[in-house]
């Protein structure tokens, strides 16, 4: 049998013998990217459309939760540097054609404005909250005043937000798995579907809930439909392409993905929601929290699997 | 101006001078390597053949890592030659992750480093670590843009190739077969 036997004299450390270099920080950063982009998204888009008082979970419920996630995300991203005292360089440019130079500063653009909009819908939560200071009030006025300003900004930063997390790995032509453009908008969804989970606890009304359920069905089937598309793509494509698939469909991470990320993440609570939908009674957390559970693993596995991948040369 | 390598697999034994030369010129971090030696045996038993090649960054000149660098850390230089400056590095790895060849490593000082085709030592004239100190002299370093330079004169005569070109980075170590 003809063989061919690559024997490297290389053994850097987190190189080889494969890629080890992103660990849990930068998936879990992207998982609450992504859930913080698809509240922010509904958030901004009902308060455009005005439904403000009829989405009240959507526009002043739901976002309260945004700074958290997304300055527990930063945290995360911060820990992941290694040359952690030299942050600032982000910051100190603008490169176009770098995924993470554009999620620096949508990050830099997105948190502030999801604290301002947090704290506009404060009363929500704590009726009789008073500014104390006069000068607050006035910046409360102010942003009041251009709500509709922050709503459009949010809509859109919320889409570079959360197409950008996809972005980030499939700009890498040197990781198969992560080399297709299926990834930007199959992350867009995966975080949209979870801002829409977390806006189903946070609603007001039973419509309320209701939409947002449908809602994330339709994402659940957009995202099954692009990971279908993700894989017919990757066998239609170069032996590299092929063997990253593989991985999925054979390989170490078959289990995992089907079983974690499509079934109890997407499958299972699909069918609660549709029996939610004709009126079963089903406890609103658990689907919830198995959408929320399948987006996270999709990054890690994603992230994972992808440091896998490889050129054969 | 356009630096490349030729690197002669017919000539290379697999010695590893280059690796310890350019660890030593270097100070690379031990257990780490710039440069490295690959041997791929092909063929069946016993119809065998080696080929033994010293890799490292192939200063590609459509360099993804130039590419998704955040801040401008990874840069080209006169040349085409594609470094680092670790003041500017942030170490977020994004670079070490776009390399088909996996020519990067995070430095335990947290940036990131590579090959740097010994820049110091071509500003002086002298020939990078790894050229210099081969001892079947099986590579070539020098201009592609000045015909007579040692690099361009051993490629207008050799069969030569580049690694996974298909990759479009657009390597500039050159391997003749």
């Amino acid at each position: 049998m003809r063989e061919e036997i690559i024997v490297s004299g290389r053994m850097n450390p987190h190189i080889d013998p494969h890629l080890e270099i992103w660990h849990w920080h930068i998936p879990l950063y992207l998982f609450l990217g992504g859930l913080a982009a698809g509240i922010l998204f509904f958030a901004g888009l009902y308060f455009i459309l005005g439904k403000e008082n009829k989405y009240t979970g959507a526009v002043r419920r739901a976002p309260i939760v945004v700074p958290f996630l997304l300055v527990i995300g930063l945290l995360a991203l911060f820990l992941d540097l290694r040359h952690k005292l030299f942050f600032w360089q982000l910051y100190t440019t603008i490169k176009i054609q770098s995924p993470m130079s554009w999620g620096a500063w949508t990050l830099m653009g997105i948190t502030p404005l999801s604290i301002v909009w947090a704290a506009l819908h404060i009363r929500e939560f704590f009726p009789n909250w008073d500014w104390k200071f006069s000068i607050l009030k006035d910046i409360e006025k102010f942003f009041v005043q251009y709500k509709i300003v922050l709503a459009w900004a949010m809509v859109i930063l919320g889409v570079i937000l959360g197409i950008y997390t996809g972005i980030l790995f499939s700009a890498f032509n040197a990781r198969p798995l992560w080399n297709t453009s299926i990834l930007g908008p199959l992350f867009l969804t995966s975080g949209l579907s979870a801002g829409a989970a977390v806006i189903i606890l946070f609603a007001q009304s039973k419509k309320e809930r209701l939409l947002f359920a449908k809602l994330d069905l339709m994402l659940i089937g957009i995202e099954l439909f692009l990971i279908v598309h993700m894989f017919m793509g990757f066998q239609a494509s170069t032996q590299v392409q092929i063997d990253a698939a593989s991985l999925f469909l054979g390989g170490s991470y078959t289990a995992p993905f089907w079983i974690f990320v499509v079934g109890i993440g997407m499958i299972v609570p699909a069918i609660l929601e549709i029996l939610e939908l004709f009126h079963k009674k089903i406890p609103v957390i658990i689907p919830v929290v198995l959408v929320l559970f399948g987006s996270l693993m999709l990054r890690f596995i994603i992230a994972y699997a992808g440091q896998l991948s490889r050129w054969l040369y | 101006m356009r630096y490349a390598m030729a690197i002669d697999t017919k000539k290379c034994v697999g010695c590893s001078d280059c690796v310890v030369a350019c660890q030593t010129e270097n100070n690379v971090p031990i257990g780490y390597c710039r440069d490295w030696v690959v041997e791929v045996t092909d063929g069946t038993y016993p119809q065998l053949e080696i080929e033994i090649r010293s890799e490292r960054c192939n200063h590609c000149d459509n360099s993804p890592c130039v590419r998704c660098c955040p801040t401008g850390a990874s840069h080209y230089e006169k040349g085409g030659i594609v470094t680092v400056t670790a003041h500017k590095c942030i170490g977020c790895g994004a670079c070490i992750a776009s390399c088909p060849y996996d020519a990067r490593y995070s430095h335990p000082d947290g940036h990131v480093d590579k090959c740097t085709f010994c820049l110091h030592r071509i500003e002086k004239g002298q020939q990078p670590a790894c050229v210099a100190v081969c001892p079947t002299k099986c590579m070539y370093f020098g201009d592609l843009d000045d015909p007579n330079s040692d690099v361009s004169q051993v490629l207008k005569k050799r069969k030569h190739k580049t690694l996974i070109p298909e990759a479009g980075t657009k390597p500039q170590v050159y391997y003749l077969i």
